[in-house]
């Protein structure tokens, strides 16, 4: 992957595939502290303990179309690479929490990207997901929330893609200027 | 940074009054980019930017939007089905951002097939 909102995007790929109704992407960026904290929590499905061990073994996927399921081990090669790690918690019927831990200023650190682009390519995949983005840089806090947008939409879907795509412009122009 | 703001939402309220995507909508075609990790690792996201800048460029109103996951062919990834009303499902494989614009113009908005892009026609379900 080429940037961490493409990793983010997987993973929420995979947290829509075990069901959830509601995800929450939590970003925390600290250029003074030296860190970079990316958390994605659903209210999916969820794993038991014997899926649990198995889930950071790119050669364990739940599906059948192929053998490996490499998303979230490759995410966690890209947190180890920059000085940090991986942490999955989850149980069944009661969601998945992962966490990904990063040096920000790490020389293999892979930039954040774009992250408009990664809640868009979600809220046109999933219109009925609820979708609550945090993302603080040094304390300066962003936050986007799915209900909030719906409740001026009227009868149109948020996965409309013109809608979707103006939904991105803004939260892409408020990154870029603040 | 904070939330956004109520001009934001103001503008957002304003462009979905404009939209003629109404809820549950059925469109004349419907495209689905395959979203699994070796399409998004291949540039599918940038393949979805876009689709939704052009259907959002050139005005189209009827086309539905939506992902999949990986459907196997994964060295032919980025890929995208396209069904055009009426049609058998066509796979596309390795695209750019310029040839998903020519499958939207030529396949999802006209229903002509871009041959050299295609690589089955048929079922989404790999066996």
């Amino acid at each position: 992957m080429k940037e961490l909102s493409l990793h983010i995007l997987d993973i929420i790929e995979n947290s829509t595939r075990a069901g959830a109704k509601n995800v929450e992407i939590v970003i925390e960026e600290s250029r003074k502290e030296d860190y970079l904290v990316i958390e994605i929590i659903d209210d999916g499905c969820g794993m038991d303990d014997q899926t649990l061990t198995k889930v950071l073994n790119p050669f364990f996927t739940t599906k059948d179309v192929r053998r490996v399921g490499i998303g979230l081990s490759m995410f966690r090669q890209a947190a180890l690479r920059a000085g940090g790690d991986l942490t999955v918690r989850s149980a069944p019927s009661k969601g998945t929490h992962v966490t990904a831990r990063f040096k920000y200023a790490h020389i293999d650190r892979q930039p954040m990207g774009d992250m408009a682009s990664t809640i868009t390519t979600v809220l046109i995949s999933n219109p009925d997901l609820e979708i609550v983005y945090r993302h603080a840089v040094d304390g300066d806090q962003f936050v986007f929330d799915t209900r909030v947008v719906r409740s001026v939409l009227g009868d149109v879907t948020i996965s409309s893609p013109d809608v979707a795509r103006f939904i991105c412009d803004i939260i892409r122009a408020r990154q870029n200027l603040d | 940074m904070g939330k956004l703001t109520i001009e934001e939402l103001r503008k957002i309220r304003e462009k979905a009054k404009r939209s003629t995507n109404l809820r549950d909508a059925q469109g004349k075609a419907k495209i689905t980019v395959h979203m699994g990790t070796c399409g998004i690792a291949s540039g599918a996201r940038e393949v979805m930017d876009a689709l939704l800048d052009a259907i959002d460029r050139y005005g189209i109103r009827d086309v539905l939007v939506t992902t999949s996951g990986c459907a196997g062919l994964c060295s032919h990834e980025p890929m995208a089905t396209v069904e055009y009303h009426g049609s058998p499902p066509v796979k596309y494989a390795k695209l750019t951002p310029e040839k998903i614009e020519r499958i939207l113009l030529e396949h999802a908005d006209k229903g002509h097939m871009v041959e050299e892009y295609a690589l089955a026609i048929g079922s989404e379900k790999m066996s």
